[in-house]
């Protein structure tokens, strides 16, 4: 009995509290940068793709549903020549996020991606390169790399002594 | 054996070895760098020290690296020992203050043997805050990738390169922490090894280069046993897939054919699979629309091998199954071998002598071991790249053994021995047509024409058996030659033979047998072994079925004949004339291949057939090891179809036999046992099709691989159903069973911790042994321990020239020869402009020099190429490229005009 009173009574008071649910989709809930929502391949502060089909996504990705194949252009600049999402697959953990050594895949706070057929949810890289570097800015990759890609020279990068010159003893 | 202790516990190992050894036997993971099991120890790297105590008593113990030190029995080591492993890890904390931050874009990463070891030994942060060291690359041709700044020092590159394959152009330079490896300036990497670079170097400094235009991760590989192609030696092979196409090939480790290496041609020669020239459609020709389907192929099929004479070509290139379902589908009596008369002959005189001559025919570790070879006309650097580094062992590790014999230095001890070897040298003498490569290790080199090479091998095993004839007339140098060889042969122990089908020369393989038997009947071990021209030339050769000669002949008495050929150009092994003629006789013809060839191309049918890479199929080498080679993935297109598959089909076609003629290889090799009492064992080296471990299949893909719910979602977003041959006990998935597969099943290299192909070890019973449950394929000759009665009596004459002609010979050469290894980009790079050479002499004569464009006329062919002039040929002797692409089948040894 007296819990029933207790039980009407707070129902009475929750009357009067902030609603925790909004009327989406006319209205939106604020989401935080690190929300895990859609993928989005991403660009180095160049404007040079950041991917280098490393691979290292795909092989995180626990229900394995990137695909991609690298390639190089001319200066031996390795980007994937197509790359591939299922969403339909994608539980959206993150990993390939965590496992990237560019920063190139970054999960972004967007969910608004459903769709009536399937198909529609395989991504291709069109799909998904964005002209940002997104969350993490100022990285690029071959900067720190030691080979030489066509964005810095052997020994120019930031971590690097000029090239050795073999003919030399001195130490 | 000696029982040593290692962290307390006691463990069993091969006396003799060192405690590296010992520990990666007995499963223990220890890391390494310069030390590799074909190389020996040189402790270069100190990644390996373990602690090694005095006694029981003794609780500090001395740091040691484990390859430097014997095996001692009752020595008490640790491995978890906290000094050794601190040592071990800031070894590596050392080497990667220089290494660059690249494993992303290296395409070691995943299999990287540097990455293994970081990880094994606990080195996870860099808190080295300066900067790393740079150096330039250099272009190294085609085949291998250098970057330079993944460099650890360990020195296997070199070591590799120069003592153990004899390469010169690779070096270490500079001084200090400056020392760099590589050439003295750009340039192709001579050596016809120099793929092997990418599997000793532990960094991604050397990578393969044709893997990087189609990059993928070891993870992602679909891979399968498979064994190489492009000649006799049959050296194992793992073959990986991705998206459709074959990307890599990498050595497969079998203790008594290939070891630790393949050549160039074995691992570049794989991308014919992937060509634009291969035969995707069954093809009907004269219809309006000529690409047809299976049906419309098999109702035509149908009444073309109905009602008519059925004859069918076999080929050397195919596997034993797809020739047997040949011979099987037409009839043994109308079943041809595809080659000319005169390799028929030589080909068949060699079976005889290796089925009934009773000697044993030596696999390529019996020929490293040999302290005494010699070669006899054959070519061996350009038609069996890998043999000719097992003689090249042999010539290195003979001095190597004697000295161990009288100081107590361990083989492992690759620098001490060294040293105390120097210059000394196993006996080899290379009786050649012309200069090569291997001249340089060999103690007595004689070069002249096939003849005189056999007249001096006849008066070898003269002076070795006096009974036997000595051919009359022989120049007083080469009697003294002839003394000389037979000397060095009585000295040895272990005599290997080496001659071949490659001379052309029937003579030769005589000469070579008698040197072999007279050394047997000496009381030494003697060896004979045979190089012959295509992977399964000796499984075709063994089917004893007539020449392609002797269709020709039959053909041209009937009509209404309908003729089948098995992957084979004919234009390859026969004058041009010949097959033409043969051609336009039969009434249809049906040609069956995976490449477009001049023979595909006047065929009326083409039926597309899988590559080695798409069969199951077996082949047998020169020793008559029968191997089987595993599917490594399934053709897109369901058209593409192993040979053998497409000749029990059309099986089923023919009038009075029911359907349902499918089999697994494995029962196609016991039907084939049935019918060739010579192929008996065959069959136990394919693993039946039903085979299981504890239920399971073997998976082709490993545990990590990726993309299964994405690769194919372009085309529809559910995935199929996993493929599925049915044909072995493997699976298109990465499903199945995870334990180690039994030998003759290893579908890639990767224990726990030990991503890198060197985790070979935990497969093999010893470190350099065989591996575990027995290494793969089956002899076929051993079954024979009869000794023949025969010796061999007619000597040729001695070579004279003649007037207005010239004796044609081969020359082969390792890229350009193989008939599929062109396909490959790379190799056709490396593949040089065909020639005609010519002696000094004969060009002063003819008023030619290097360059000019000279005639050949045979009594079939004519044709123009330049001319090259050499110093190491006689005068009257015209060299012609063997092999070539382009180049029209040629007698060797037959008498030519040549016109300027
Ligand atoms: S978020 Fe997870 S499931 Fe989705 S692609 Fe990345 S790794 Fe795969
Ligand atoms: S992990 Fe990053 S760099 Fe590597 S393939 Fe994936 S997105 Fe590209
Ligand atoms: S290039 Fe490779 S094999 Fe040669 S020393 Fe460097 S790390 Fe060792
Ligand atoms: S030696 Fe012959 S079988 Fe071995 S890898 Fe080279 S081509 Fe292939
Ligand atoms: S492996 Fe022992 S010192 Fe290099």
């Amino acid at each position: 009995m007296l819990s029933n009173l207790r039980t009407m009574w707070l129902v009475f008071v929750h009357l009067f509290k902030k609603k925790a649910t909004v009327q989406y989709p006319e209205e939106k809930n604020t989401l935080r940068p690190r929300w895990r929502g859609r993928i989005v391949l991403t660009k180095d502060p160049d404007g040079g793709e950041r991917c280098v089909g490393c691979y290292l996504c795909a092989a995180a990705c626990p229900v394995d549903c990137i695909a991609l194949q690298a390639t190089e252009d001319k200066d031996g600049r390795r980007y994937p020549e197509f790359f591939r999402i299922n969403f339909s697959r994608c539980i959206f953990c993150g990993y390939c996020e965590e496992a990237c050594p560019t920063y190139a895949i970054q999960l972004i706070p967007d969910f608004e991606m459903a769709e009536y057929n399937r198909q529609n949810l395989v991504f291709e890289k069109e799909d998904l390169l964005i002209d940002s570097q997104g969350k993490y800015p100022g990285y690029n990759f071959y900067k720190v790399a030691g080979m030489d890609a066509g964005v810095k020279k052997k020994g120019e990068g930031e971590n690097e002594e000029p090239p050795v010159d073999i003919y030399s003893l001195l130490p | 054996m000696p029982t040593i202790i290692i962290d307390n516990i006691p463990y069993q190992v091969k006396a003799g070895s060192n405690l590296l050894e010992a520990c990666l036997g007995v499963g223990i993971d220890l890391p390494y760098f310069c030390w590799h099991p074909a190389l020996g120890s040189v402790g270069a790297c100190r990644q390996c020290a373990v602690k090694v105590f005095k006694d029981e008593q003794d609780n500090s113990g001395r740091l040691v690296m484990s390859c430097m030190e014997a095996i001692k029995d009752g020595i008490r080591i640790s491995v978890q020992d906290k000094g050794a492993k601190a040592f071990r890890e800031q070894v590596i904390e050392w080497l990667m203050t220089n290494h660059p931050h690249d494993c992303p874009v290296c395409d070691e990463g995943g299999s990287c043997h540097l990455q293994d070891m970081t990880v094994m030994t606990g080195h996870d942060y860099r808190r080295f805050k300066y900067k790393k060291r740079t150096y330039v690359n250099q272009y190294l041709g085609p085949l291998v990738h250098h970057e330079m700044n993944r460099c650890i020092q360990c020195y296997r590159c070199v070591r590799y390169y120069r003592d153990y394959a004899g390469g010169h152009d690779l070096n270490v330079f500079g001084a200090h922490n400056h020392v760099y490896f590589g050439r003295e300036k750009d340039g192709i990497l001579e050596s016809p090894f120099s793929g092997n670079l990418a599997e000793v170097c532990p960094t991604g400094v050397f990578t393969d280069k044709t893997l990087k235009q189609h990059y993928t991760r070891k993870w992602d590989l679909t891979s399968a046993p498979s064994v190489c192609q492009q000649c006799s030696v049959g050296c194992n092979i793992l073959a990986g897939e991705r998206y459709g196409q074959l990307r890599n090939v990498l050595n497969r480790y079998h203790s008594e054919v290939n070891g630790y290496f393949i050549c160039d041609r074995g691992r570049f020669g794989y991308e014919h699979v992937n060509n634009v020239n291969r035969i995707r459609q069954p093809i009907i020709r004269n219809l309006t629309v000529e690409a047809v389907d299976e049906t419309t192929l098999l109702t035509h099929l149908q009444q073309v091998i109905n009602n008519r004479n059925l004859i069918g070509i076999g080929s050397p290139r195919a596997s034993v199954e797809s020739n047997y379902s040949l011979m099987h589908l037409v009839g043994k009596e109308n079943y041809y071998s595809g080659i000319s008369e005169d390799a028929t002959f030589i080909e068949r005189k060699i079976v005889d002598i290796l089925e009934n001559g009773g000697i044993h025919t030596p696999s390529l570790k019996e020929i490293e071991n040999a302290d005494a070879v010699i070669v006899l006309g054959e070519d061996i650097w350009n038609t069996a790249p890998v043999m000719a580094l097992s003689v090249r062992q042999s010539v290195m590790k003979t001095a190597a053994r004697e000295a161990m014999t009288q100081i107590s230095t361990p083989a492992w001890n690759d620098a001490a021995v060294r040293e105390r070897v120097q210059e000394d040298r196993g006996y080899f003498a290379n009786l050649a047509i012309t200069e090569s490569p291997v001249d340089e290790w060999s103690t007595h080199t004689y070069h002249s024409v096939p003849d005189n090479i056999a007249r001096l091998a006849f008066a070898i095993a003269s002076k070795l058996r006096p009974e036997l004839p000595l051919p009359e007339g022989m120049p007083e140098a080469d009697l003294q030659l002839a003394e000389r060889v037979a000397g060095a042969l009585e000295n040895a122990k272990h005599v290997v033979v080496i001659s071949g089908s490659g001379p052309g020369s029937e003579t030769l393989v005589r000469a070579a047998y008698n040197i072999a038997r007279a050394v047997q009947e000496k009381g030494k071990t003697a060896g004979l072994a045979f190089v012959l021209p295509e992977s399964n030339s000796m499984g075709a050769a063994m089917m004893k079925a007539p020449s392609f000669d002797k269709a020709l002949q039959r053909i041209r008495k009937e009509n209404n004949t309908t003729v089948i050929i098995l992957e084979n150009d004919l234009y390859r092994y026969n004058s041009t004339t010949d097959v033409d003629q043969f051609l336009d006789t039969c009434k249809s013809i049906i040609a069956i291949d995976s490449l477009n060839t001049l023979t595909t191309g006047k065929a009326h049918v083409l039926v597309p057939a899988a590559t080695f890479a798409e069969s199951d199929g077996t082949s047998i080498n020169y020793e008559g090891r029968a191997q089987h080679y595993y599917q490594v993935f399934m053709p897109a297109n369901p058209c593409i179809k192993e040979s053998w598959k497409w000749l029990w089909k059309m099986k089923s076609l023919m009038a009075g036999s029911a359907n349902g003629q499918e089999h697994h290889p494995d029962e196609i090799l016991k039907q084939i046992e049935s019918s060739y009492p010579q192929f008996t064992g065959i069959s136990a080296s394919a693993a039946p099709a039903d085979f299981r471990i504890y239920g399971q299949l073997l998976p082709r893909e490993p545990h990590r691989y990726s993309g299964r719910t994405a690769m194919l979602a372009n085309i529809g977003v559910s995935e199929p159903k996993p493929l599925d041959d049915g044909d072995s006990p493997f699976t298109f998935t990465m499903e199945g069973y995870q334990g180690l597969p039994p030998a003759p099943l290893i579908p890639f290299y990767w224990r726990p911790g030990w991503n890198s192909v060197q985790a070979l070890n935990k497969y093999q019973q010893e470190i350099g042994g065989p591996l575990r449950g027995g290494d793969p394929g089956i002899r076929l000759f051993d079954r024979n321990d009869k000794v023949a009665s025969w010796w061999f009596n007619d000597t040729p004459e001695a070579f004279a020239g003649r007037t207005g002609k010239w004796l044609l010979l081969p020359q082969y050469h390792v890229f350009g020869s193989a008939e599929m290894s062109r396909w490959s980009a790379a190799l056709d790079f490396l593949t040089p402009q065909p020639c005609i050479s010519i002696s000094q002499q004969d060009a002063a004569q003819l008023g030619v020099s290097e360059g000019h464009m000279l005639t050949i006329e045979t009594d079939k062919e004519r044709f123009s190429l330049p001319v090259a002039v050499r110093s190491d040929l006689v005068q009257g002797v015209v060299l012609a490229p063997a092999g070539f692409q382009s180049i029209p089948s040629l007698a060797w040894g037959t008498w030519i005009k040549i016109m300027a």
